[in-house]
C-alpha cells in the first residue's frame, strides 16, 4: 500500500492553495467568447514572406476557434507598401487587417492615422483573451509599434536584426577567429579574399536603396549612431557618417565579389550559399535557406554572431513589422481577434523554430524544448537574444524613408565605384535635406 | 415652274438637314455610353493628371497649389534630365538593333530551306514569353560569379563581363534582352511584307541583269519600306514604354545608371508618393512621345509618297 508521505502532503496542500487561481484562470478562458463575431468575414493583406505563409497555412485554426472566415492575400513587399498606401488614401481600403513594415511606413501610417489605436482594445477585457499576455512582447518591439503621440497603431509581429553570418569552414581553414569589431571584420575578410579562386571575404548589399541598411550597421557603431537627430536634422555628412562610408567602401571594394554594386539580399544569399563568401551581414530570416541541404552548399557550416562593434558603440540594425487594423474597418472586433491569434505564443514560436524570423514575444526564446528540437544550432538563438539586447533602429523614423534610402544609397553605390565618400555624402545630404524639411513641415 | 425648280435644291438640302437632325435626335443617345466611357477612362484621368501636376500632392499627406512649380523643378532636376538622356539612349539601341536583325531574319526566313517552319517557330518563341519571367531568368544568367553567361565567356577564353552590375555596361545589357525578346516581332512584320511583294519587278530586273544585292537595294528595300516603318513605329513606342524588364532586372541601378523616365516616374509616384511631381513627369513624357510619334508618322507619309 502506498505511503502518504510528507512530500505528497505538501504537494496536495500546494495544489489546494493554487486551485482557486487555476479555476479562475480556466474559468476566465472558458468565459472568453471567441465566437462572438462568428459568421463575419475578414480581409487580411500581408507582405509575402515566410511568416505570412505560416499564418495563412494555419489560419484554419483561427477560423475554427472563432467561426470568422479569413480572406488573406500575400503581396511582394514593395508592391504591398504601394497597395496599402493607395488604398488607405482612397478612404476605402479593401482590407480589415494589414501587415506594416514599421521601419518604412511607421511615420506615414501614424501621421495619416490610417490604423486604429490598439491600446483600448488590449484594455477591453471583453475583447482580449485572458491568455493574450501583452506583457510578453519585448519592450523594444512595443516601442517600435508605438507612435510619438502614444498611439499604438500596430501590434508587434516580428523583429529583424542584422547579424553576422560566417562560413565556419573558410574561417577554420585560415585559423581566423570570429571578428568582434568592424576593423577586425575588415582584416579577416581581406585575409580570406582570393579572387583567383573566386573566393571573397565579404558579401553585402551594394544595390542602391538596399545598401543603406548595411551602411547603417557601420554607422550604429559610431558615437553618432543615428542618421537623423532628435530635432529631425540630417546627420549624413558628419565625420562619423564619413567613417561609416569609408568602412563600407573599403570592405565592398577590397573584399567583395565584382559586381556587388548591383547586389541585393538575394544575390548575396546566392553567393554565400555557394560558399563563395566568408562573411555576410544581413537580416535574421536567412538561416532557413542557408541551412537547407537541398539548396545550400554550406548547410551545417554556417556560423552566427552578432553584428561587430564600431569604434564607439555596439549595436545591430533593428527592423520590425506589425499588424494594424484599418481605421475604416467595420469589423474591428473580429480584426482584433485575428491579431490576437496571429501574434499568440504558438504562432510566434512557429516563427522562431522554422527560421522564419525573430518573434516579437519573449516567451518564444525561453522555450528550451522547442529550441533544442530546432534544426538550427543553439548559437543562432543566442545570437538573436544578444541582438535583441543591442538592437537599434537601422533607418530613421521619417515619412520619406524610401527617398532617403534611394538618395543615400546612390551615393554609397558611387563610392563602391571609387568616388570620394565625403563628397558623395555631402551631395546626397544636400539633395535630401529639402525633402526631409518639407516632410517635417507637413507633419 | 422656274421658281419651283430654283427652290428645289434648297428644299432638298433643308429636308436632308431635317432628316439628319431627326436621326441625331433619335439615335444620338446610343453614343452616350461610349462617350461616358471615353470621358471616364481617357478625358477625366488626363484632366485630373494636369490638375495634380499643378499641385504639391503627397499620398497620405495634404495637397497645395503650386502652379507650374513642379515643371520648373523638373527642368532643374538633374536626375530627371539624365533619365531623359538614358531613355533616348536605350530607345535608340533597342529600336535599331531589333530592326537590323529582324529585317535580316525575315530575308533568311523568306527563302526556302529544310525545316524552315520549325526554325521560324523557334525564332519567334522569345516573343511569346512573359517579360517579367524573362527578366528574372536573365537576372540569374547575369550573375557575375554564378551566372551561365560568364561561364560561357570563360569557356572561350574571354574575360567575364559585369553585365548589369556595372554602370558602363548596364544599358547595352538591357538592350540585349530587348533585342532577344522583340527581334521576332520585327521579323514577323517584315516577313508579312516580303510575302506580299509582287514578283514581276524581280523578273524584269533579272532580265536586265541585276544581281542579288541590286535587286535587294532597288526593289526589295523600297517596296518593304512601308512595312519597315510600321515595325519602326511599333518598336519605338514599345522601347519608350519599356519598364517591366528594366525594373525587374536592375530597378534603375547600379546607382541610377539605368534609370529611364519610366523608372523615375514610377519611383516618384509609387515609392516616394509624390503624385503631383509624378503627374508633371507624365505630362512632359506624353509631350515627348507625341512629338516623336508625329515625327515617325510624318516619315511614314513621306515614305508612302516615295
Amino acid at each position: 500500500m502506498a505511503m502518504f508521505t510528507r512530500r505528497a502532503a505538501l504537494r496536495l496542500g500546494a495544489g489546494v492553495l493554487a486551485a482557486p487561481a487555476l479555476v479562475e484562470r480556466v474559468g476566465a478562458q472558458q468565459a472568453f467568447d471567441w465566437k462572438r463575431f462568428k459568421g463575419e468575414k475578414l480581409e487580411v493583406s500581408l507582405t509575402a514572406n515566410p511568416r505570412s505563409a505560416l499564418l495563412i497555412q494555419n489560419q484554419k485554426e483561427f477560423e475554427e476557434l472563432t467561426g470568422i472566415k479569413v480572406g488573406a492575400e500575400q503581396i511582394p513587399e514593395q508592391q504591398h507598401r504601394q497597395k496599402f498606401a493607395i488604398e488607405f488614401a482612397s478612404g476605402r481600403p479593401s482590407f480589415d487587417v494589414v501587415g506594416i513594415s514599421l521601419h518604412v511606413n511607421k511615420r506615414q501610417i501614424g501621421r495619416a492615422k490610417w490604423c486604429a489605436d490598439i491600446k483600448p482594445l488590449i484594455q477591453d477585457a471583453s475583447l482580449t483573451a485572458p491568455d493574450f499576455d501583452f506583457g510578453d512582447f519585448g519592450a523594444g518591439a512595443v516601442a517600435y509599434s508605438t507612435q510619438a503621440d502614444g498611439r499604438m497603431d500596430t501590434i508587434p509581429e516580428f523583429t529583424d536584426y542584422f547579424i553576422l553570418y560566417y562560413n565556419k569552414e573558410l574561417l577554420a581553414a585560415k585559423n581566423i577567429a570570429v571578428p568582434k569589431t568592424f576593423d577586425e571584420l575588415y582584416t579577416a575578410a581581406k585575409a580570406l579574399t582570393d579572387p583567383g579562386r573566386q573566393q571573397y571575404g565579404f558579401v553585402g548589399r551594394g544595390l542602391r536603396n538596399a545598401n543603406v541598411v548595411l551602411w547603417s550597421s557601420f554607422l550604429l557603431g559610431t558615437a553618432q549612431r543615428d542618421t537623423v537627430s532628435p530635432e529631425m536634422k540630417l546627420l549624413t555628412d558628419t565625420a562619423d557618417a564619413v567613417w561609416a562610408t569609408e568602412m563600407y567602401q573599403k570592405i565592398m571594394r577590397d573584399c567583395s565579389p565584382p559586381g556587388s554594386v548591383g547586389f541585393n539580399w538575394n544575390e548575396c544569399q546566392t553567393t554565400f550559399m555557394q560558399g563563395r563568401a566568408a562573411f555576410w551581414i544581413d537580416g535574421v530570416g536567412f538561416a532557413a535557406p542557408l541551412e537547407d541541404k537541398t539548396r545550400s552548399r554550406i548547410a551545417g557550416k554556417v556560423g552566427y554572431a552578432v553584428s561587430p562593434a564600431g569604434p564607439a558603440n555596439h549595436h545591430c540594425c533593428l527592423f520590425g513589422t506589425g499588424f494594424g487594423i484599418s481605421e475604416q474597418s467595420r469589423r474591428r472586433g473580429a480584426a482584433w481577434l485575428y491579431l490576437q491569434w496571429a501574434t499568440n505564443k504558438q504562432n510566434q514560436l512557429r516563427y522562431l523554430t522554422s527560421g522564419a524570423g525573430a518573434p516579437a514575444r519573449n516567451s518564444a526564446f525561453r522555450n528550451e524544448e522547442a529550441i533544442a528540437a530546432s534544426r538550427f544550432p543553439r548559437e543562432f538563438f543566442t545570437t538573436l537574444v544578444e541582438s535583441a539586447r543591442i538592437g537599434r533602429p537601422g533607418l530613421p523614423e521619417i515619412v520619406p524613408v524610401t527617398e532617403f534610402r534611394d538618395t543615400i544609397g546612390a551615393a554609397l553605390t558611387n563610392t563602391i565605384g571609387g568616388a570620394d565618400p565625403a563628397t558623395e555624402l555631402r551631395k546626397a545630404t544636400e539633395a535630401f535635406r529639402p525633402v526631409l524639411e518639407q516632410s517635417e513641415r507637413a507633419t | 415652274m422656274a421658281d419651283a425648280t430654283a427652290t428645289l435644291p434648297g428644299a432638298a438640302a433643308a429636308a436632308s438637314a431635317g432628316r439628319r437632325r431627326n436621326y441625331a435626335r433619335r439615335y444620338g443617345w446610343f453614343i452616350v455610353p461610349a462617350g461616358i466611357v471615353v470621358l471616364a477612362v481617357i478625358l477625366f484621368p488626363w484632366a485630373f493628371t494636369l490638375f495634380m501636376s499643378a499641385h504639391e500632392w503627397k499620398i497620405g499627406g495634404g495637397h497645395s497649389y503650386v502652379g507650374l512649380g513642379n515643371y520648373q523643378k523638373l527642368f532643374t532636376d538633374e536626375r530627371f534630365l539624365l533619365s531623359i538622356a538614358r531613355t533616348f539612349y536605350f530607345t535608340a539601341l533597342a529600336v535599331v538593333l531589333p530592326m537590323v536583325f529582324g529585317v535580316a531574319a525575315a530575308l533568311v526566313f523568306n527563302r526556302n530551306f529544310p525545316l524552315r517552319g520549325l526554325a521560324r517557330t523557334v525564332f519567334i518563341l522569345p516573343m511569346m514569353a512573359t517579360p517579367v519571367a524573362v527578366a528574372l531568368v536573365w537576372t540569374m544568367m547575369f550573375h557575375p560569379q554564378l551566372g551561365v553567361l560568364n561561364w560561357i565567356l570563360t569557356q572561350f577564353g574571354i574575360p567575364p563581363s559585369m553585365w548589369i552590375y556595372d554602370a558602363k555596361t548596364v544599358i547595352p545589357t538591357l538592350v540585349m534582352v530587348e533585342v532577344w525578346h522583340w527581334t521576332p516581332l520585327v521579323m514577323l512584320i517584315v516577313l508579312g511584307g516580303l510575302a506580299s511583294l509582287p514578283q514581276d519587278p524581280y523578273e524584269a530586273a533579272k532580265i536586265d541583269g541585276a544581281n542579288g544585292w541590286q535587286s535587294f537595294r532597288h526593289i526589295t528595300l523600297p517596296l518593304l519600306l512601308p512595312f519597315i516603318v510600321v515595325a519602326l513605329i511599333i518598336r519605338t513606342i514599345d522601347a519608350l514604354k519599356a519598364f517591366d524588364t528594366i525594373y525587374v532586372i536592375t530597378q534603375g541601378g547600379p546607382g541610377t545608371s539605368s534609370e529611364t523616365i519610366n523608372i523615375f516616374l514610377y519611383l516618384q509616384g509609387f515609392a516616394y508618393y509624390n503624385m503631383g511631381y509624378a503627374s508633371a513627369v507624365v505630362v512632359v513624357f506624353f509631350l515627348l512621345i507625341v512629338s516623336l510619334a508625329a515625327l515617325l508618322l510624318w516619315t511614314r507619309n513621306r515614305v508612302k509618297q516615295i
